[in-house]
């Protein structure tokens, strides 16, 4: 299939090509570099290759394809060289490989195969990074420069070196220059081993390991203080992929306990279904790519508003339907909401399934951003990290600059007083739990680019989120910030050595002894205000 | 840890037989020594180089407009409260900085709190049982009995207090007034040299007012009393000498008649009040 | 009020004990002779299946009075009380487990199974000892005691109460039963501990043993009520109710609230092990789900249905809601989170004093009773 689907490019490409005024085969110069590589000698065959890579013809990568695949064959009787498309039974399917033009069916036995060895299949890698060194797309140029590493040969050089002296852009060059000292520390050079202490690549690493355990000590000395220095980097790259994970998972548990924040930090209610108000905003989005088939990215940026209102509207529900009645008894509140969490996992289990659903990652969001060899951060977990962090300052902009937020911190001082000036705390109580509910929704958003969706995806957070609020210190929302950013680093700093459940593990016996420690958390209120 | 600490050292059972002694050290006169005292929330300076001394026996008013710092004094007297700095004796043996709650309410300090404060879901019996001196570890409590003298006791201050009637209620469904006799009450069965009564007459009629002010005067002379109270007729009435807090330090001291012609309070307190 | 001397015997002369040890007495009576005398044909016979079904129930009854006292009378509401029914459940898994010996389906003559299969070659040095029944016992009480006592130690000194420390409780048990899902913990992982042959020489497989672990159970019960109810009735009891009820009043008063709460929450942890000790010959099986949070949390609903600062409340909810467990998960497996979640909204918001609650409401109707009860007031 794959070979079937280049030959047809190949063709299409050629036929492109050639769409200009047909020239006459003969002037055509590749007639006479494909009857040259077809008739040479095994000692000649990389010299005819060159000339070919040389020669600067567009189609000769095309060419150089099919020969690697022993698709390049001669006609006996006339010497042309042909492209076969299908080499199955007695007849093959034959085209020209200069103009593309399909040349019908011709029997296997007038067909002469142009012969390739080993050593030169080996070789035709290279070789053909080398033609896309030269193709005018720098990207394309740099990864076939990137190719080349540890592939770099003898014949290979002075074309390279050539190429160096007319390449452009500084990227390339590097590369270049890196894949030549790695082949040149093969050699012995010296001064090779100055161009690869600065690289990341782990080819280059392997040659320098060569270079250490090799015969010349000068040379072996050298190496070894490259590879040092290589080391450093290296860590300092691995220090910031984990530092980025840790945030990334710091970014999730903020989404999660943010939330949890408002409803518990300010209002004081402990909601249990915190985490299934998560699921539902999970779930919304889920619903939403069902909704809009094959559009993912826009069914998820409309999930952010829907999901929203789920969340909140679910939250809404559940404070009028019983928290209201179970004002001042936080310990009743949480039994009645761990009850209420308890159903809406099973609803979902019922009306969906209780299997996971999979939601679909738009492509902006998927791949990764290279920083370098060593280091590449994954685009979704970049986008939740900015969206935590969109959320939170929304969040604090609402709880400081609005209306919603003086009323909403009056009535959680002092209840009485801010109903007798006239603010209505009944409203003031359902607004803050349906914001902080939506949040909640938000945050299911984001996770549904993260995790599987799932009827148990809330329970998994619950724990998390409530220990993040506390060790933030309760009613404190940039200690929430700091507290779930510091606490994902953390764990992912204890992970490589500890593995991932012991990470979990010393991190909750951390917390529930910093709780004994500072009871109030990492940022406590301080005065009367708190003791009430 | 400590619950086997007590069960180990259980041969020491004389020790804590032995009726409890506030040793508390008057010689030098003051009971209670407050010196250069600071506490702040947040940046706020709840007190504010707090100095007062409280003699043996004697009566003590303390007024001052809300914020002065009354409450938050009685927190750091009774341990509830660390300051920053300063330094806070009773007696002249027993530094209360470095000791806790129930240290502090073994030494003989007892504290009425602004809110009355009693255990709704036991009787009014139960209450005064609760707060009666005697050893109140873990093992003594599990296996007390109700000896004769200690029923006597109970008796003889619910008469005090006179809440007789009412001895197998729950203190739950006492009036405001009831409970705040309670609590003096449990005040009276901790037997403590130094009473910190916060604001004793809050909602009490005028004839409760009356008799709360019999009772702390009787009191005064065998142990002394700070009381801290916004009535200033119940002030007047009660006060030998008055302490005017303000801003979290003392402003003025003296008699009533001389701390209420001191232009400073009038300016500060006396005059808001007229 | 109560007169004896001796604080121990003071609930035998309580009316609500002696009637609660006497439905207990009949009951297990009553069971012992339909199992043994009623003919297998009969409707009245009750098969070895529901005696241990029922001697489960009755498990869980004495790990509901352990939550009831704390939850009830202390006023601290612990979402991690799974973990102290766990812990004395390993404890005496891990006695089963020796006790297996070279009966195992490698026929190691010391190491479990499942270490075999681990490729261990040594017993781990925690798993020492428990081949002797005595030590293993001894272990039922002292496992949740010390968790109890280190984690209660820090958590009351620093002065932890209210919705936090149910949280923290929550956090604790939520952490072990991640580290007892290790294989590396060394008790069996996921498949815990299982495959019990017998338990004192007795044959766990067969009616007899059953009866006896039932009985055995019922009268575990009794004992744990009356320690409870002992507690309660003394002075201490009185301290816990001023504890949960005005926490700093009582440290005014010279009580070291701290140690009130300690010394209660290890009792209450040491029964929950023996109740969890109990449940595990019976179900035949011990895992790491019974760490689980959801669990713990069921166990506070029992005592909400039952009515809290009753303890027999709590035996009352316990056997009522998994008699209904069990029936739900027979005939509609699906239904049941949503009659548990249910009936833990019900509860809170309609029935806050559950079940006790009701019946002394129809009590108190009576005109020569006049003063309300302490529980009422406990609310």
């Amino acid at each position: 299939m794959g070979i079937l689907r280049s030959l047809t490019l190949l063709l299409i490409a050629l036929a492109s090509a050639l769409s200009l005024p047909a020239t006459a085969q003969e002037d055509d110069p590749g007639t006479a570099l494909l009857t040259n590589l077809a008739e040479a000698p095994n000692s000649k065959v990389e010299e005819a290759l060159n000339a070919i890579v040389s020669s600067g013809d567009p189609r000769a990568r095309g060419w150089l394809e099919a020969y690697g695949n022993n698709r390049l064959s001669q006609v006996k009787n006339t010497g042309q060289v042909v492209v076969v498309l299908n080499n199955r039974g007695r007849d093959w399917k034959i085209a020209n490989p200069l103009t593309g033009e399909n040349m019908g069916e011709m029997s296997r036995r007038e067909l002469d195969r142009v012969a390739i060895n080993n050593a030169i299949r080996g070789q035709l890698g290279g070789i053909l990074a080398m033609l896309d060194l030269n193709a005018p797309d720098p990207d394309v140029r740099e990864a076939s420069a990137q190719d080349m590493m540890g592939k770099v040969d003898a014949l290979l050089v002075e074309p390279l070196e050539a190429r160096l002296e007319l390449e452009e852009s500084a990227k390339v060059r590097n590369r270049i220059e890196e894949a030549l000292a790695i082949y040149r520390v093969g050699e012995g050079d010296l001064d090779a081993v100055e161009v690869l202490a600065g690289s990341l690549h782990p080819r280059a690493r392997a040659s320098l390991n060569v270079a250490v355990r090799g015969d010349d000590p000068a040379l072996a000395a050298k190496a070894k203080q490259a590879l040092s220095t290589i080391e450093q980097k290296l860590k300092l790259n691995r220090a910031a992929e984990t530092l980025y994970f840790g945030l990334s998972l710091g970014s999730v548990l903020v989404l999660a306990a943010i939330g949890l924040a408002i409803t518990f930090g300010v209002m004081g209610v402990i909601n249990m279904a915190h985490g299934e108000l998560i699921m539902l905003g999970a779930y919304t989005t889920w619903g939403m790519q069902q909704l809009l088939p094959g559009q993912p990215g826009l069914a998820l940026i409309l999930s952010i508003p829907a999901g929203f209102m789920v969340a909140a509207t679910a939250g809404i529900i559940i404070e009028r339907s019983v928290i209201q009645y179970l004002k001042g008894r936080p310990l009743e509140t949480l039994l009645a909401t761990f009850g209420i969490s308890l159903i809406l996992q099973q609803l979902v289990r019922t009306v969906i399934s209780p299997q996971n659903r999979t939601v679909v990652t738009p492509e902006w969001m998927s791949g990764s951003l290279v920083i370098n060899d060593a280091l590449s951060l994954t685009l979704n977990r970049m986008y939740v990290l900015g969206f935590a962090l969109v959320v939170f300052a929304a969040l604090m902009l609402i709880m400081r600059r609005t209306r919603l937020g003086l009323e909403v911190r009056a009535v959680t001082q002092n209840r009485n007083m801010a109903r007798s000036m006239g603010i209505r705390a009944t409203r003031v109580d359902i607004m803050t739990f349906a914001l902080g509910s939506g949040v909640a929704g938000l945050a299911g958003v984001a996770l549904s680019q993260l995790t599987n969706v799932g009827p148990n995806l809330g329970q998994n957070y619950i724990i998390d989120s409530f220990m993040v609020v506390v060790f933030g210190g309760v009613g404190n929302l940039w200690g929430t910030l700091i507290a779930g950013l510091s606490l994902g680093t953390i764990n992912q700093l204890l992970e490589p050595w500890a593995g991932a459940v012991l990470a979990k593990i010393i991190v909750l016996v951390f917390i529930i002894l910093f709780i004994q420690k500072r009871p109030m958390g990492l940022f406590p209120q301080k005065g009367r205000a708190a003791e009430g | 840890m400590s619950i086997f600490q007590e069960l180990a050292n259980r041969d020491q059972v004389f020790d804590f037989l032995a009726p409890v002694q506030s040793p508390v050290d008057v010689r030098h006169g003051p009971i209670l020594y407050m010196e250069d005292v600071n506490v702040s929330f947040d940046g706020f300076k709840a007190i504010n180089n707090l100095n007062l001394t409280v003699d043996d026996g004697e009566l003590r008013c303390i007024i001052g407009p809300n914020g002065a710092g009354k409450t938050t004094m009685m927190d750091i007297i009774t341990g509830k409260t660390r300051p920053d700095t300063g330094s806070v004796w009773f007696g002249s043996r027993h530094n209360l900085l470095t000791k806790n709650e129930p240290d502090i309410a073994s030494l003989g300090i007892g504290r009425k709190f602004q809110k009355p404060t009693v255990f709704e879901a036991l009787t009014v019996f139960e209450n005064l049982e609760l707060a009666m001196a005697t050893d109140k570890r873990i093992l003594p409590t599990l296996t007390a009995i109700m000896k004769p003298e200690y029923r006597d006791r109970i008796d003889e201050v619910l008469q005090t207090i006179g809440l007789q009637e009412l001895r197998d209620r729950l203190a739950g469904i006492l009036s405001h007034g009831q409970k705040q006799w309670l609590e003096i009450g449990m005040l009276l069965m901790q037997k403590p040299r130094l009473l910190l009564v916060d604001e004793p007459v809050a909602g009490m009629t005028e004839q409760e007012m009356e008799r709360t002010a019999e009772l702390l005067t009787s009191l005064a002379g065998k142990q002394s009393v700070v009381v801290v109270e916004h009535d200033m007729g119940f002030v007047r009435s009660i006060a030998r000498k008055v302490t005017v807090l303000h801003q979290g330090s003392v402003l003025a001291e003296g008699t009533m008649d001389q701390v209420s012609n001191d232009p400073e309070v009038i300016k500060v307190y006396l005059g808001e009040e007229a | 009020m109560a007169s004896s001397q001796n604080w121990l015997l003071r609930p035998f002369q309580e009316r609500s004990t002696q009637l609660f040890l006497g439905v207990l007495f009949t009951a297990l009576v009553v069971v012992t002779f339909l199992h043994l005398f009623m003919p297998q044909d009969s409707a009245l016979h009750v098969s070895a299946y529901t005696v241990t079904l029922l001697g489960k129930y009755l498990c869980y009854a004495l790990l509901a009075v352990a939550v009831d006292l704390v939850w009830g009378y202390l006023g601290i509401l612990s979402l991690g009380h799974g973990a102290f029914f766990a812990l004395g459940g390993y404890a005496m898994g891990m006695y089963l487990m020796r006790q297996i010996g070279d009966r195992g389906t490698y026929g190691d003559p010391v190491l479990p199974d499942f270490m075999v299969f681990l490729n261990w070659d040594s017993l781990p040095w925690y798993w020492q000892g428990f081949d002797m029944a005595w030590f293993a016992f001894i272990m039922v009480l002292l496992a949740p005691g010390l968790l109890a006592l280190v984690f209660g130690f820090l958590a009351f000194r620093s002065r932890v109460t209210g919705v936090y420390l149910s949280i923290i409780t929550q956090a604790l048990t939520f952490a072990l039963m991640l580290a007892f899902f290790r294989n590396e913990m060394g008790f069996g992982g996921n498949n815990g501990l299982t495959d019990f042959r017998d338990i004192l020489g007795f044959n766990l497989r067969t009616d007899a043993t059953r009866l006896g672990l039932f009985i055995a159970t019922g009268i575990a019960l009794a004992i744990g009520y009356v320690i409870c109810r002992a507690i309660v009735a003394s002075k201490l009891g009185r301290v816990s109710i001023a504890c949960r009820d005005a926490e700093a009043r009582t440290r005014f008063l010279g009580y070291r609230v701290e140690r009130v709460q300690l010394f209660v929450f290890v009792v209450s942890a040491m029964l929950a092990g023996v109740a969890g000790a109990l449940y595990v010959p019976q179900v035949g099986i011990i895992n790491p789900s019974e760490f689980s949070p959801l669990f713990s949390i069921e166990i506070v609903v029992w005592v909400a249905l039952g009515g809290r600062a009753t303890l027999y409340g709590a035996v009352i909810g316990a056997i009522l809601v998994n008699y209904a467990k069990t029936v739900f998960t027979g005939v509609m497996p699906d239904a049941w989170l949503f009659a548990l979640g249910g009936l833990f909204v019900l509860v809170t918001v309609f029935l806050p004093k559950g079940i006790a609650g009701l019946l002394q409401k129809r009590h108190k109707t009576k005109p020569d009773d006049d003063t309300p009860t302490r529980q009422e007031a406990t609310a």
